[in-house]
């Protein structure tokens, strides 16, 4: 069935309605659980969309009937009385039925004052969100914004602004931007003035509500109408939307000084989505936001600033308070430790003694330290040019592994407040993560050589440190490697003593790491071990140094270690090490020398036939996928037989990961092949003498056979993932397009294949999905897949295309149709009349 | 309240605890790191201890050159180790009533106390405590005494001398306090002074006090220690640990609401957090032996091996060690590592769960049944005949002076391939390796202190809220070799008490309260009297009887009866003559009411002043004064009795009689 066809209600749904109406209204019935509910009403908003009239209630009088049942039942269930609201106003939204319930006094007794507002069912937090959502469906066209202003409904969504529920509370909020633009529309002409402003009516209601709301002492008023504004400048960027808040201005400029109202935290984000609109673009705003800056606390300034500094469009002057704002206290933690912080500020935004305050006690310093660390990390991660500002790195740097310092005791401060913060910080996990995440990000930064040398200094120390936790220590691999990738741009780094002696302390501390007893350590330090492989290849220094250390030998080692993410770790940085010995020192390719190649492919080859678990198999996968991209799998022949030999252990393995990056290892050998052997010179034979000529010059295709390719690609096309019969297919269509590209010999030879098991079988096979279970294996009265011209046959005569969309259909596509959403509900909720015979 | 402080050492305590009547020693730990100044004993002659020059003071005098030998610029005591005793001279030490011992490491100097003061009193200690502490009195008395020394120095002990002498010798403290070690027969004495205790068990003192183990987490029967009266309350935690090892854990509840809390025996390295400290004793092991090197570990036979060896026990495998074996040498190995399985009852939780299973509660009994670790009391015998290298040997001791350790040291030291892992941090590894420098052996230092750190002790005392905090004067200040780091000390409110060697402090808390028994009959005899919503009174006539600390109030003896002959009185009968006692007052005088009461009764010239305490009433005519305070009434009238008794009256109508 296409997408579209399911708009229109089939005769069969037709028929299945009025039961399914009547059972959810039947108070004795059990409801069908919430999921079913919501793909009911899923279905409805699609029938509405197809057929926006009245014609739906017109033809289904069982949904008025059923609208009515529910309404006369003493006490419904909340889950059945919230689906009927939203039912309603799913159904109501267009105008002519919204009518035509009205006429039938429905919709007063649904949404007005009699409906569930004044009944006990209100209570329940489901009954207020299916009212809120029904209203917001409902209210599309003028006549439903004034049966719900002229119904007292508006004061209901003010009050549900505040509800306990969250999600009431958030949806009333979005209802209430919905009425209000809705009811402004585009017809408001947009005066100088906002007391000139004619708004609509019940656009005047909400506006009125909040200025009073702002003007109120209640500071949950004030913060409801603060998050109203944010919802409605985040969503709405039309003019009027200025003119609304040139009437608000001062008195929400007030609370940036006013601590009773507490309002900050709602005001960064009312700030931050203002300045995502066109329209307050103006210098007012502009100095409103530096006030705020000026003004909120360091917690909420850091927020705001770390918001207004990824706009690009924000004035210089207000970037440089925002970014200012985010240094202040790295600055104060270089004066805390009494170090020279001149570069890093010019001037302080707020007061630095506020910062100072947080910083120096216990309960703010780490979880404050942790947010500016994370707004910078963010901020670091910005591709440099969109940044609209110079980040002061060097700087930054230095306050950064102070901070480190401090958290590993290692400094000893001259300062009271260093004393303070550095006792606060000892051993803080927290922060050591969160700097450490900063110092990563830093790594293209240009310092000086001592700065260098101190930092590296920290990195070891904490890589060295027996108490740095598992997490720590990836975060410190990290930046390690992050810094030692751009060897070549520090200068420091290009002194050859110095690299080595660095290189030296970071292979004594990843051997030690390598025979830590913990697995993510050891997880950890193979993960750096392939990145610095993969970074640093082309160092001589570091090559030297990697295949003379001990490092071969333990990772060799740890390809059994008892963990599987070590493992596949493990498999991992030794393939690379395999890849850089064979491609840059040839000698290396002798069989039978220490680290040859195919040592480490039969020892993979083991893993993966014999692993048990499946991130081994798949990193193994992945590696043999590298090292035949690379081209590092030897001359053609050696290739060939290594991709059969793949191929043969990756049909039988279970997983369906390590399937698709056996595929994926199929598809780079066939476009190899196809650039090795060329593509076959016949390909537009006319005849089939001739194509059966062709086919035995065809280099490629007789390769194919021969490594078996064709057998595992039929296999995997009825895989029970859909994924890899996905890959299979998208290949074999691939292949029969380098093969056939002509269309003259579509004509050729179908169903002249010798045996039982024709194409006609393998069509059929394929279309049941059962080709895993019949396959024919050595009996020779099956397909043979390694025959070129059977092969060629299979790919002319299947039809692929067909078989590519049938995959892509979803697993579930019988199933979500709506006649059988229908009859599930009629299912589930239709047995009580046998439990009732039961029990009696 | 009275603490006398013996020991210097944090870890190594030894506390004498005067309350009530008890004369109380808190542990007796044996400072042993004296011995760092001695040479090493080798088990086998050592060509290169034998050949050390003996030293050469600076003006060329040479009288020294027999006890004082020079290695790599450090001097050494050429005799045998001595040990520092506690104080024994701050208070007579045969007063000492009982001993508690909180675990096996410190009680070491027992014998010292028991066998040399004319100590008589008992000791108190748990089972695994006396166990495991018996073998390491072995261990120690087998290492000393089996390599006999004749020579003895105590020429350099003399303080004209040891002031010539290079550090450390010159600044080694109570020099005149080390002693030789004691022997077999001493430890056996002083041991069978020890009785078993359980945890939370109640032993009464002579009726003064209560005495209750707790457990502390630490290791194998280790314990803190309750000391309460019926009205204090003072705990006494020393080598506690918050870790999952594989002790019992810390009951800590217990500890609340005491008036005084002693505190010692917190962590030694208190920057090194004991599982960074394993995964890098396991770590530098696995290279070690990978690289084809032996690992050293100095270690004693009991406690945080146990531990290792769990580790080791998951670890081998997955390091790819299988094949490696690894030795346990010490007199007392084998059985440190069967008594281990047999205290149960005195394990963690997961521990004593297996023992139902039946299982080993330590995993190293398969590491024994698998012959991965193999045992053996000495280096002669079998293990000469088993040695296979590359290995991993754990053997004492741990201060690299005496045991078997010795030998490895020399077997090994010379190789880089080899690697010494301290773990033990009683010792200052540099210290310890001084005499066998140089040295090419590679040397790790991986502390392993599971007892309380600071962090720790601050959420206990947060939680136990202790009055006073009494503890040594390391831990108010942050080490030496850290001074910005105050996060390394205890910082609590009121700020901690401090002690150090041969301090007595007087506790800051005062007894104020006694509990005294009333016989039914005497109480049945009082007649309460509410003054005050919930508040009643009674007059006691009684008799105090006192006897093992316990006082009970009996009856008073009966009036005697008048003599009803000339016969003369037995002194027996001569009981305390008891005086009719006046009743008591209680209540508050009205002024006012009393000025209308004084009218009533023809006094018309009442005056009343309002002084400090109270007020005056003054009668001009009769020349009177009514003095009223707050607890008590005056009345100053010159020779009118009549007038003072009817006055009296009046003011006694105001208040309760009783």
């Amino acid at each position: 069935m296409s997408p579209r066809g399911r708009r229109v209600m089939s005769r069969a749904c037709a028929l299945l309605l009025p039961r399914v109406c009547a059972a959810l209204a039947d108070p004795r019935q059990s409801g069908p659980d919430d999921t079913c509910l919501e793909k009911l009403l899923d279905w409805f908003r699609e029938l509405r969309e197809a057929e926006p009239s009245v014609k739906l209630l017109r033809d289904n009088p069982c949904l008025t009937k059923f609208f009515s049942s529910v309404l006369a039942l003493p006490e419904p269930e909340p889950s059945i009385l919230s689906f009927t609201l939203r039912l309603a106003g799913i159904v109501a939204a267009a105008e002519d039925s919204f009518v035509h319930l009205q006429r039938l006094e429905l919709l007063t007794r649904l949404f007005g004052e009699d409906g569930p507002l004044n009944r006990a069912a209100w209570e329940d937090a489901s009954v207020r969100s299916g009212w809120v959502e029904g209203v917001h469906s409902m209210v599309q066209h003028q006549s439903a914004l004034n049966f719900i202003c002229s119904a007292g409904g508006i004061d209901v969504i003010f009050v549900l602004q505040g509800d306990p529920s969250l999600f009431v509370a958030s949806a009333a909020r979005w209802l209430l931007v919905h009425l209000l633009t809705l009811s402004v529309g585009s017809k408001l002409t947009v005066p100088l003035d906002a007391k000139d402003c004619e708004w609509p009516a019940c656009a005047h209601m909400i506006i009125k509500h909040i200025e009073d709301s702002l003007q109120s002492n209640s500071a949950s008023q004030v913060k409801q109408s603060v998050k109203l504004l944010t919802s409605l400048f985040g969503s709405c960027q039309a003019p009027w939307t200025k003119v609304l808040w040139l009437g608000i201005e001062k008195q929400v400029e007030s609370f940036l000084t006013e601590d009773s109202v507490q309002a900050q935290h709602v005001l960064v984000d009312l700030l931050l989505n203002m300045a995502r609109s066109p329209v307050f673009y103006e210098d007012s705003f502009w100095a409103l936001v530096t006030s705020a800056l000026e003004r909120f606390t360091p917690v909420q300034s850091g927020a705001l600033a770390a918001g207004i500094l990824r706009f690009y469009l924000c004035p210089q002057v207000v970037k440089i308070k925002a970014l200012t704002v985010l240094l202040q206290p790295m600055e104060c933690i270089l004066r805390a430790a009494s170090l020279d912080y001149s570069g890093l500020l010019d001037e302080s935004v707020s007061d630095p003694s506020a910062v100072e305050s947080l910083l120096s006690s216990k309960s703010s310093c780490a979880s404050f330290l942790c947010q500016i660390l994370g707004h910078l990390k963010e901020l670091l991660s910005v591709e440099r040019v969109l940044l609209p500002v110079n980040l002061p790195c060097a700087s930054l740097l230095c306050s950064v592994l102070t901070i480190l310092l401090f958290c590993n005791g290692f400094l000893i401060p001259a300062s009271p407040l260093g004393s303070k913060i550095s006792q606060i910080l000892v051993d803080c996990f927290r922060v050591q993560k969160s700097a450490l995440d900063v110092l990563a990000a830093l790594s293209d930064c240009k310092c000086t050589d001592t700065t260098v040398r101190s930092l590296f200094d920290v990195l070891l120390a904490y890589l060295e440190s027996p108490n740095s936790t598992p997490t720590v220590l990836k975060k410190s691999f990290k930046a390690t490697s992050n810094w030692l990738k751009n060897f070549s741009s520090i200068s420091f780094l290009k002194n050859k003593q110095q690299t080595e002696k660095i290189l030296q302390d970071v292979f004594l501390v990843l051997q030690k790491r390598l025979c830590s007893p913990c697995w993510e350590v050891r997880d950890s330090a193979l993960e750096f071990l392939t990145s610095l492989i993969t970074s640093l290849a082309d160092l001589d220094e570091f090559r030297q140094f990697l295949l003379s250390s001990e490092m071969p030998k333990l990772t060799e080692n740890l390809l059994e270690d008892p963990e599987s993410y070590v493992r596949a770790s493990a498999v991992t940085a030794m393939g690379h090490l395999v890849y850089i010995n064979y491609v840059f020192i040839p000698e290396s390719r002798v069989a039978g020398s220490q680290y040859s190649k195919e040592k480490t492919v039969a020892k993979l080859q083991e893993i993966l036939s014999t692993d048990p678990e499946v991130f081994p198999r798949r990193a193994v996968m992945s590696i043999f996928t590298m090292w035949l991209k690379q081209s590092c799998t030897g001359q053609l022949e050696e290739t060939e037989q290594f991709v059969s030999m793949v191929v043969q252990t990756a049909a039988r393995d279970l997983d369906w990961e390590v399937k698709l990056g056996c595929l994926e290892l199929v598809q780079i050998f066939c476009t190899y092949m196809f650039c090795q052997l060329g593509l076959p010179e016949c390909f537009y034979a006319p005849d089939s003498s001739a194509v059966t000529s062709s086919i035995h010059q065809n280099k490629p295709l007789q390769m194919f056979c021969r490594t078996n390719l064709f057998s595992f690609l039929f296999q995997s096309l009825c895989d029970c993932d859909k994924p890899v019969g996905q890959k299979a297919c998208d290949i074999l269509r691939t292949l029969r397009s380098e093969f056939w590209q002509s269309s003259t010999t579509d004509s050729q030879g179908t169903g002249d294949l010798p045996a039982g098991h024709g194409i006609h079988w393998l069509q059929r096979t394929l279309r049941q999905g059962s080709l895993v279970q019949n396959f024919p294996t050595d009996d020779g009265s099956g397909v043979d897949f390694q025959d070129p011209e059977s092969m060629m046959l299979a790919l002319r005569t299947i039809d692929l295309v067909e078989l590519h969309n049938d995959l892509n259909k979803g697993s579930d596509y019988v199933e979500k149709s709506p006649q059988s959403l229908l009859e599930d509900i009629l299912a589930t909720v239709g047995t009580v009349e046998e439990n009732e015979a039961d029990c009696y | 309240m009275k603490l006398y402080c013996l020991s210097g050492h944090p870890t190594l305590p030894c506390n004498v605890l005067k309350f009530k009547s008890t004369t109380i020693m808190l542990d007796c730990g044996l400072d042993m790191t004296s011995t760092l100044n001695f040479l090493p004993l080798p088990l086998v002659q050592s060509p290169r201890l034998s050949k050390l020059p003996g030293l050469v003071l600076k003006d060329g005098s040479t009288f020294l050159d027999k006890e004082l030998k020079e290695c790599s610029g450090h001097v050494f005591v050429d005799s045998v180790p001595e040990f520092c005793l506690p104080e024994t001279e701050l208070l007579d030490l045969s007063t000492v009533d009982v001993i508690l011992i909180s675990n096996y490491h410190c009680m070491m100097a027992l014998p010292y106390i028991t066998e040399y003061t004319g100590f008589t009193g008992t000791v108190y200690a748990t089972e695994p405590t006396v166990q495991i502490g018996r073998l390491l009195m072995e261990e120690l008395v087998n290492s000393i005494e089996r390599v006999p020394k004749a020579q003895s120095a105590s020429t350099w002990k003399n303080k004209e001398v040891q002031r010539l002498l290079p550090a450390p010798l010159k600044d080694a403290v109570e020099v005149s306090m080390w002693r030789k070690c004691y022997t077999m027969p001493e430890v056996n004495a002083a041991l069978s002074k020890i009785q078993l205790v359980g945890y939370s068990q109640k032993i009464e003192l002579f009726g003064a006090v209560q005495v209750t183990p707790l457990s502390s987490g630490y290791a194998l029967g280790s314990s803190n220690w309750i000391i309460q009266s019926h009205y204090e309350k003072v705990s006494y935690v020393s080598g506690s640990s918050l870790l999952t090892t594989h002790p019992q854990p810390m009951d800590q509840a217990s500890l609340k609401n005491s008036d005084v809390l002693i505190l010692t025996g917190l962590t030694q390295i208190p920057t090194a957090n004991p599982d960074g400290m394993v995964g890098e004793f396991c770590s530098n092991l696995a290279m070690t032996v990978r690289n084809g090197g032996n690992v050293l570990v100095p270690c004693y036979p009991s406690g945080v091996i146990y531990d290792l060896l769990e580790c080791l026990y998951q670890y081998i495998d997955s390091a790819g060690l299988s094949n490696v074996p690894f030795y346990f040498i010490s007199p007392v190995a084998n059985s440190s590592l069967e008594f281990s399985q047999i205290f149960a009852e005195w394990l963690c939780h997961n521990k004593q769960t297996k023992v139902y299973l039946p299982e080993p509660p330590f995993p190293h009994a398969e590491l024994i049944q698998t012959n991965k670790l193999k045992h053996y009391p000495s280096i002669h015998g079998d293990f000469s005949n088993d040695f296979k290298q590359p290995c991993v040997i754990f053997t004492g001791h741990p201060s690299l002076r005496f045991g078997d350790v010795v030998h490895f040291m020399e077997l090994w030291g010379k190789s880089s391939l080899n690697t010494v892992i301290f773990t033990e941090p009683d010792f200052s590894y540099l210290d310890a390796l001084a005499p066998y420098q140089p040295l090419a052996m590679k040397c790790v230092y991986c502390p392993i202190d599971t007892r309380l750190n600071f962090i720790q002790v601050s959420k206990l005392l947060k939680e136990v809220q202790p009055l006073h905090v009494v503890c040594p004067e390391q831990y108010t200040q942050p080490p030496p070799s850290q001074s910005h780091r105050t996060d390394l000390m205890i910082d609590c409110q009121p700020p901690p008490m401090s002690y150090r060697r041969a301090e007595v402090l007087t506790l800051p808390y005062k007894r104020r309260y006694e509990k005294i028994e009333i016989m039914p009959e005497l109480a049945d005899s009082l007649v309460p009297l509410e003054i005050k919503p919930g508040i009643s009174l009674a007059t006691v006539s009684a008799m105090l009887h006192t006897k093992d600390n316990k006082h009970v109030l009996q009856l008073p003896p009966k009036p005697p009866q008048p003599p009803t002959s000339k016969k003369r009185k037995r002194v027996s009968d001569d009981v305390p003559e008891c005086k009719p006692l006046k009743p008591l007052l209680s209540g508050s005088i009205p002024v006012d009411q009393f000025v209308q009461t004084l009218e009533k009764h023809g006094f018309s010239d009442v005056k009343v002043e309002d002084t400090a305490k109270g007020h005056i009433v003054l009668l001009q005519e009769a020349e009177t004064l009514i003095q009223i305070e707050e607890d008590s009434t005056h009345i100053i009238c010159d020779n009118d009795e009549p007038l003072r008794v009817k006055l009296r009256d009046l003011v006694l109508k105001f208040l309760q009689k009783f």
